[in-house]
């Protein structure tokens, strides 16, 4: 196994979260570096992914690597009956890195055992998608300046969100404030709220997304609520709009409060929030692609602390 | 019951591996793990047998002349039957006595629940961690899911 794979946040440690972090705001400030001459990237998509896919193949075009791949399974042998082993062997001779997206949860782990190449997992089944916690963090950096202290508030589908359970997994690091604002069906699931207990983060559970919660937010991580993932419609119909964000809802809120939503949303944020200078979830996408950047640069091992240097010496 | 057919029910072994304190309904997902169904050595397999052992009912016991199993091997049964009690007979003596204790990492004896987990669609071994701050528990190493020792499903 290469061990400059991503595979879960959990894989990293503050340290390494921190130098992500420094390196994905250089890459703000310097986009276009062509680390990567020469270097072929492949963006395996098992499952299809627009928004992820094509930030990951504009942060290896930024860096000057060449992408090849594939965005749907079923142009590729794996349809045919390929094990994903086969398929990750044969493309490991191709290529320099592996950006994989699969259905199954597992697979990128599975997929770095069977190769040397190094694999950043793209989001494997409702199990991991560190590149979308690395960009969530930057976006909570650069809004609040600091990512210590801060009150979170985790809205919506708190039980199959994957982004908020790496989201708070990310955070134990940081001596975070969470709330967590669910109905009973999509409560943070046990597991989670012993983490927190274990780790000493304090908590509070509603099941409604009140003022004095918006209020004493510095962050709002909004979630999609889906209809499929009720047993009973009637229940999703009573539920699904109390969790909806409206600008009128913003009147008192903290100054340095910034909305964030890992999208694509539905209804769960009215579009009269779109024009509140605290509505950052469009940026917070934008911020995918240098935290997707400096992702890549980590798989590869190059050094961007070295990089840094190099560019303030030709500036 | 008189000393003379307590004795019977656990005869004695010449040489070989006796484990007992084996929870009864954990008796036969042992002899599961052992891999004892294509045994071709002499095998005494007893169960719901009075057991001494404060907690326990009744208990099960394997006997298995001749065979000495790996400790490894041995440990993976701590996943169903942490009381299990390992002998080693050598010559009628006990050689060696020791607890079970469940092994850090587990391969290939455990399913995993997760019907889109990565295991269960590729021909690969499963492989499971203890998990450390949930003593009982273990937690698939590819898709996280964690399941208490005895709900465990075997493969």
């Amino acid at each position: 196994m290469n061990t400059n794979s991503l595979v879960s946040i959990a894989d990293l440690g503050k340290e390494q979260i921190l130098r992500l972090l420094e390196s994905a705001r250089f890459f703000e400030e310097h986009p276009n570096h062509k680390v990567l001459d020469g270097k072929v990237v492949a963006t395996l998509f098992f499952e299809p992914s627009t928004r992820t896919r094509l930030s990951f193949e504009t942060a290896v075009n930024r860096l000057g690597g060449r992408v090849i791949g594939f965005s749907d399974a079923s142009t590729t042998s794996s349809s045919k009956g390929e094990t994903l082993k086969d398929t990750i062997k044969m493309v490991s001779n191709y290529v320099d890195l592996i950006i994989m997206r699969h259905y199954l949860e597992g697979a990128a782990r599975y997929a770095t055992e069977v190769t040397d190449t190094p694999v950043v997992n793209a989001g494997d089944g409702a199990n991991q998608h560190p590149s979308q916690t690395m960009l969530d963090l930057y976006s909570i950096l650069k809004t609040q300046g600091t990512l210590e202290n801060l009150t979170i508030t985790l809205v919506g589908d708190l039980k199959y969100g994957r982004t908020v359970h790496s989201l708070l997994m990310a955070m134990k690091y940081f001596k975070p404030r969470f709330r967590f604002v669910a109905c009973d069906e999509l409560r943070m699931p046990r597991e989670y709220v012993e983490f927190c207990r274990e780790q000493g983060i304090p908590f509070e559970e509603h099941t409604e997304l009140t003022r004095k919660v918006i209020d004493s937010s510095d962050i709002i991580y909004m979630t999609r609520v889906q209809r499929e993932r009720f047993a009973d419609l009637d229940e999703y119909e009573r539920v699904k709009d109390f969790y909806t964000l409206r600008d009128s809802m913003l009147d008192t809120s903290k100054p340095n409060l910034r909305i964030l939503h890992p999208l694509p949303r539905v209804n769960e944020i009215d579009q009269d929030v779109d024009d509140n200078p605290k509505a950052y979830y469009f940026d917070q996408a934008r911020n995918g692609l240098f935290a997707r950047e400096a992702i890549i640069c980590h798989a590869l091992g190059i050094d961007v602390e070295q990089l840094k240097k190099e560019t303030l010496k030709e500036a | 019951m008189s000393n003379s057919k307590k004795e019977l029910a656990v005869a004695a072994l010449r040489d070989g591996t006796v484990i007992d304190h084996i929870p009864s309904d954990a008796l036969f997902k042992c002899v599961k793990i052992l891999g004892l169904t294509n045994m071709e050595h002499q095998l005494t397999i007893g169960n719901n047998l009075a057991s001494e052992r404060l907690g326990l009912g009744t208990k099960g016991i394997i006997k298995v002349a001749d065979v000495f199993f790996p400790e490894a091997m041995l440990n993976r049964i701590a996943l169903v039957a942490p009381t299990a009690v390992v002998n080693i007979i050598r010559d009628y003596e006990v050689a060696e006595k020791r607890p079970v204790a469940l092994p850090a990492t587990i391969r290939g004896i455990v399913k995993c629940d997760n019907a889109k987990c990565i295991t269960n669609n590729e021909p690969m071994a499963t492989r499971f961690d203890a998990v450390e701050d949930k003593p009982g528990h273990i937690r698939c190493y590819y898709c996280g899911h964690v399941v208490a020792n005895q709900h465990a499903t075997l493969i």
